[in-house]
């Protein structure tokens, strides 16, 4: 048999061995047994020398084209056998993917302190600054110098915890509201201007229930400087009740009553609830009150440090809890200070 | 505040509907909090003007098959009388007479009428259906107060006056509509009808429309028959009486009864009554006394003597040595024989108004507001009259008190009117008179108006207004019943008022940028906060009241009472405290959520109060932050992709308590074991220090006190640290620049006494290192047989790394012969393998 013959043979050989290949390994094995350089195609190439010079580059030819062909066609098993493979990979890493995920452990802020945050900071873009002041405080602070000296009417608006103290002492307190922050934000400021929000614990002395807390936050705002008018007053709140409850909220403005403000006013939203029509939550006037705002009463700028026939300024104070309980929904003002999960892990 | 409508109507016309009116009366300060609707449409029972009319009873005839039934013939404005079946025990009397010649007013309700059920417990309606009653037929029916809404009375018919019209709607007689009223202290006006009528009427721009009062004095001068002397004029600027003689004691009439009702007061008899429909209608306190029972008819006002007892009409007998403060005692008035009153609180019952009363002395007094607050605290009674005294009652007023009541007296009590009136006014009312400016109203309000628009605004409100200075200003004086404006602030908030509030603009501060600051202690606890959500633990808030008991819980020794803040006026026993740990209530929390859970993490940032040093010049107690952490349970929510089951234990709260520093960057903290807080298991806990300062505490909790908190976990951890010194100890973030050059790892295996502790040995492996320790990971603890009794092994891998060059072997190896023969020396360490 001629060595082109021979040639011929191993060709048709190799072809048909490659076509029963199943695997990498194996296609491997026949790279080696074919096209390797002890494969049947280098030893059978090494009879090319015996042949005839003038038949020499013919039969090279036929020998390049050969291992051309050879070595295409183990290019396409090859990328058809890692095709299939990975296919097969596919199919044994299917997975269902309904089935719940990894879950980073991640906590919750309590929704009182992701409701101050909120507060904090579309007041603070209006450049009101955080202060704090004490909790336990003087009958002096807590009333006195917000214009409600003993025996005021209005005392009765604020139930009050009374902390025991030696005889002789000053009455001490658990403040009733965030107010007498106001004084301490005036003094450290006086006679220049002051924009500033407190926020912190307020305590009453008031039977807990659903809607009442003997403990509570507040956040009190207060700007004084030189024209600073009720009109400023309504402009920040309204702005206020818009970054909060939407473009546009309708709000109402009603006078209203404190001690340590005059003109008083009460500000309500309409209700996001039932849209104004009238519900449980808002007691079916179709308002919400949001907050209790006013100018600053003179003998309280007085009290801080300002002469109050050439300065005035707004107070306004809020509570995060009932802001929030409308927020959310939530209808039992307790679970705020439960340190229950099954509350705190909803916000 | 209680306000009928139909009285409100004798004082003002209403022009708006019902709604707009109560709504224009919020948005003016008086908070209309809800609208009762008695008979009308609207109403829970609305009378049908059809079928519930007013009937007149002809005649009363015994039921023939039914002794305890009668049959009433009702002429109703029909054709003919209809017959009514009845057991009202109110008709019996009148049986079997024939024709009356004075027929009974009643209220006639037809077949098909809506009413309540006179004998179903609570309000339940039922429509009117005919049926054989005893064989006579019955479909209609002559009503109760009850089944009308009007009362709990199901006594017997009511029975209407005589003018009553036959025929009429009982809707248009009786119907009426109540508007609730939340009067804020500024508003005591408004704690009577007229001064909600002036509120309407200057709202509404109507007139303010004053009764007519007519009074006949026709008995003898009171001048030399009634005494009144003031011993306390600071206490009662004013104090009038007036007398009336041979009343007739007697139920008021129905329009009267249903007035008071609706107001929210009882009737009880007619003196009384018209004591206090004149106080509703005009905000004047007054107090009738039985005159006979006032010995020598002379009234002292004067302060409570010791010993003194007085019983007041609510049947309570109160000890008149309680000092109202400043060792003053209780205010009275009284007779020559002793105390018969307490001043503008309460009558006493030994002068009361009673059945055989002939004679009332009349007082009409104004008090000193302070002291009837402070005689209400200290006795603890309160009343109408304490209300509206407390708040301020116009000085001026008491005459016309007078007058109304003497003449509702005569009208419905009978009697004669003694002439004049006794008038003690030591304190006469001065007038406040305030020039308010257009420039201060645009100062406050931000409106600009002209002197002539504030006057127009105050004037209806009762305020006298006149333009000064060519119309700069308007001089303002004070109506007397406007107690409670004292000052230009007050005027600009009615200017405000009557202008609304609504109409005034919005604007935003023009005013210049106060001073800037920041608040790097808040800003700590935003951070701490978000750093501590982050790693998986849940913000809890706990109350800052806590008891003896729940302190106890956590460590006995620190129930000491006096160390704690008490409250003179606790709620209740749990919240008798202030908190000087947040351990307790957190604890408590965590014990709470680990019967719900089986992992549970929580921290809480918060204050906790601490007693001064006495002599400290500061009355306040610290206030210093804490932040408190406590966990337990499982490791890993339980779940399909997470066999582990084991639980959390110390290194789990240590290693969040380490992140936690390090993204603070507060560095050199040491961990060092303790073993003698009870609070804590003695070998599973440590105080953090930083340069001998204590950060906090953190442990897992001592088993004692699991137990008594009921913890269902096999171990619970907590710490408290000082949120304060945390803020002192925070470095500001320094970049390091990152070098281009390749580390070089290298692990050591150490076997070290099992004493000696681990940062003892990462502080020396750092010494000896030196500059060039990038980092060092302890990846390997391991005790037993292989390395021996009293001994551990500690694995390391040491990564080295130069800022400006590629390390070489020689150099690595180097260092690491010094780090093992520093441990060795220092510590008696010996390479793993080596030894």
């Amino acid at each position: 048999m001629s060595l082109i013959d021979q040639l011929n043979q191993l060709e048709q050989e190799a072809l048909a061995a490659l076509e029963q290949i199943a695997d990498l390994t194996a296609l491997a094995e026949w790279k080696s047994a074919y096209l390797g350089k002890q494969g049947a195609l280098s030893r059978l190439s090494r009879g090319l020398g015996a042949l005839p010079a003038e038949e020499r580059p013919v039969a090279g030819a036929r020998f390049n084209a050969a291992r051309a062909t050879l070595e295409q066609a183990l290019e396409r098993t090859e990328a058809q056998l890692k095709r299939s493979a990975r296919q097969s990979a596919f199919e044994a890493d299917r997975v269902d993917v309904t089935l719940p995920g990894r879950a980073p452990a991640v906590g919750r802020l309590h929704p009182t302190t992701q409701m101050l945050r909120t507060i904090y900071s579309v007041l603070g873009e209006m450049g009101f600054q955080i202060w704090e002041s004490p909790e336990v405080e003087t009958d002096e602070f807590n009333f006195q110098l917000l214009n409600m000296p003993p025996d005021h009417p209005a005392r009765d608006m604020w139930d009050t915890f009374y902390v025991e103290t030696a005889p002789g002492e000053p009455t001490l307190l658990l403040r009733t509201h965030t107010s007498p922050g106001q004084i301490y934000a005036m003094r450290a400021n006086a006679p220049n201007p002051v924009r500033a929000i407190l926020p912190g614990k307020c305590y009453r002395y008031e039977q807990v229930t659903a809607r009442h807390e003997m403990q509570f936050y507040q956040v009190e705002g207060i700007a004084i400087g030189e024209q600073i008018s009720f009109s400023d007053l309504k402009g920040t709140l309204v702005a206020f009740a818009e970054r909060l409850y939407g473009k546009g909220v309708k709000t109402r403005f009603r006078p209203s009553y404190f001690p340590f403000t005059e003109p008083s006013v009460e500000f309500d939203i309409e209700c996001f609830l039932c849209g104004g029509a009238g519900c449980r939550v808002c007691k079916h006037s179709g308002w919400l009150e949001i907050l209790g705002a006013g100018m600053i009463h003179p003998t309280v700028l007085r009290n801080g440090g300002y002469d109050p026939d050439t300065v005035s300024g707004f107070a306004f104070g809020m509570g995060p809890e009932r802001m929030a309980m409308l927020r959310y929904g939530i209808d039992d003002i307790r679970w705020f200070f439960s340190g229950d999960e099954r509350f705190l892990q909803q916000f | 505040m209680r306000v009928p409508l139909s009285w409100l109507k004798e004082f003002v016309d209403i022009t708006l509907p019902i709604e707009e009116l109560a709504e224009r009366l919020t948005r003016a300060g008086l908070e209309c909090e809800g609208i009762e609707r008695i008979g009308v449409e609207g109403a829970d029972l609305p009378w049908d003007p059809e079928r519930i009319v007013i009937g007149r009873i002809l005649e009363v005839r015994q039921h023939p098959n039914a002794d305890r039934l009668v049959l009433a013939d009702v002429d109703y404005g029909a054709d003919a009388p209809h017959t009514v079946v009845t057991g009202a025990p109110n008709l019996f009397p009148y049986k079997d007479r024939g024709r009356l010649s004075q027929p009974l007013k009643g209220v006639f309700a037809r077949e098909g009428a809506e009413l309540y059920d006179g004998h179903a417990e609570g309000w339940v309606k039922t429509r009117l259906k005919g049926r054989l009653v005893r064989g006579i037929m019955s479909n209609a029916m002559l009503c109760s107060e009850k089944e009308l809404g009007l009362s709990e009375d199901h006594e017997g018919i009511l029975i209407l006056p005589d003018d009553a019209p036959v025929g009429m709607p009982l809707r248009d007689y009786l119907g009426d509509v109540v508007l609730k009223f939340d009067v804020l202290p500024n508003m005591a006006r408004c704690l009577s009808i007229v001064g909600v009528a002036r509120e309407v009427a200057a709202l509404t721009g109507v007139p303010l429309r004053m009764p007519e009062i007519h009074v006949v004095e026709d008995g003898p001068p009171i001048e030399g028959r009634v005494r009144v002397t003031i011993e306390e004029p600071d206490l009662c600027p004013r104090f009038t009486a007036t007398l009336i003689e041979g009343v007739t004691v007697g139920p008021s009439p129905l329009w009267m009864r249903r007035r008071l009702t609706m107001a929210g007061m009882r009737p009880i008899n007619n003196i009384v009554d018209i004591s206090n429909y004149v106080m509703l209608e005009l905000g004047g306190p007054n107090h009738m006394f039985d005159a006979d029972r006032v010995a020598e008819q002379h009234l002292i006002i004067r302060l409570a003597r010791p010993g003194e007892r007085l019983v007041t009409l609510d049947g309570k007998e109160h000890n008149l040595d309680a000092s109202v403060g400043g060792g003053m005692l209780p205010l009275l008035v009284c007779d020559p024989q002793g105390p018969l009153s307490l001043a503008g609180v309460m009558g006493g019952a030994s002068s009361e108004v009673s059945s055989t009363t002939t004679s009332v002395l009349l007082e009409v007094a104004v008090w000193d507001p302070t002291i009837i607050r402070r005689m209400g605290t200290a006795l603890r009674v309160r009343s109408e009259a304490s209300k509206r005294f407390e708040r301020g009652v116009d000085y001026e007023l008491p005459p016309l008190v007078q007058r109304r009541a003497l003449s509702l007296l005569q009208q419905i009590a009978g009697g004669r009117v003694a002439q004049g009136m006794v008038d003690n006014y030591p304190r006469p009312w001065k007038p406040v008179v305030l020039d308010l400016t257009p420039r201060e109203v645009r100062r406050i309000v931000g409106i600009s108006l002209s002197a002539a628009e504030i006057a127009d605004l105050l004037r209806p409100l009762g305020f006298a207004c006149d333009l000064i200075n060519d119309g700069a200003a308007v001089r303002v004086t004070v109506p007397s019943f406007r107690r409670d404006v004292t000052m230009l602030a007050d005027l600009c908030e009615e200017v405000a008022r009557m202008y609304g509030y609504d109409r005034i603009p919005l604007t935003l501060m023009a005013d210049v940028l106060p001073e800037q600051r920041n608040n790097p202690s808040l800003e700590l606890e935003l951070r701490v906060r978000d750093l501590l959500a982050g790693a998986g633990l849940d913000e809890a808030m706990t109350y800052s009241l806590t008891s003896m008991a729940a302190v106890a819980k956590i460590n006995p020794a620190d129930a000491d009472a006096s160390l704690y803040l008490r409250l003179a006026n606790p709620l209740t026993p749990e919240r008798e405290y202030l908190r000087r740990s947040l351990l307790p209530t957190l604890l408590e929390a965590l014990a709470q959520n680990l019967r719900e859970r089986e992992r549970t993490l929580l921290f809480e940032i918060g204050r906790v109060y601490l007693k001064r040093a006495p002599g400290s010049g500061e009355v306040r107690p610290e206030e210093p932050r804490r932040l408190a952490l406590a966990l337990a349970g499982r490791r890993y929510e339980r779940s399909w992709h997470t066999p582990d089951e084991t639980v959390m234990d110390f290194f789990d709260l240590k290693g969040i308590v380490e992140m936690l520093l390090a993204r603070l960057n507060i560095v050199d903290v040491r961990f060092v074991a303790l073993t003698d807080d009870p609070r804590f298991h003695p070998g599973r806990a440590a105080r953090l220090e930083r340069d001998g300062r204590v950060i906090g505490v953190i442990g897992e909790v001592h088993p004692d006190v699991c137990e008594r908190l009921e913890i269902a976990a096999p171990r619970a951890m907590a710490a408290e640290l000082d949120l304060e010194l945390l803020g002192e100890l925070v470095e500001p973030v320094r970049y390091r620049a990152i070098s281009r050059y390749p580390a070089t790892t290298n692990d050591l295996a150490l076997v070290i006494p099992v004493d000696v502790p681990a940062e003892q040995v990462t502080r020396a492996i750092r010494k000896y290192a030196g500059a060039l320790l990038e980092s060092l990971t302890l990846f390997d603890v391991y005790t037993g047989e292989q390395v021996g009794a009293g001994k551990r092994s500690l694995a390391y891998r040491l990564v080295f790394r130069a800022p400006d060059r590629t390390l070489n072997d020689a150099e690595v190896a180097r260092i690491r012969q010094k780090i093992v023969r520093g441990l060795e020396h220092d510590l008696g360490a010996t390479i793993r393998g080596e030894g």
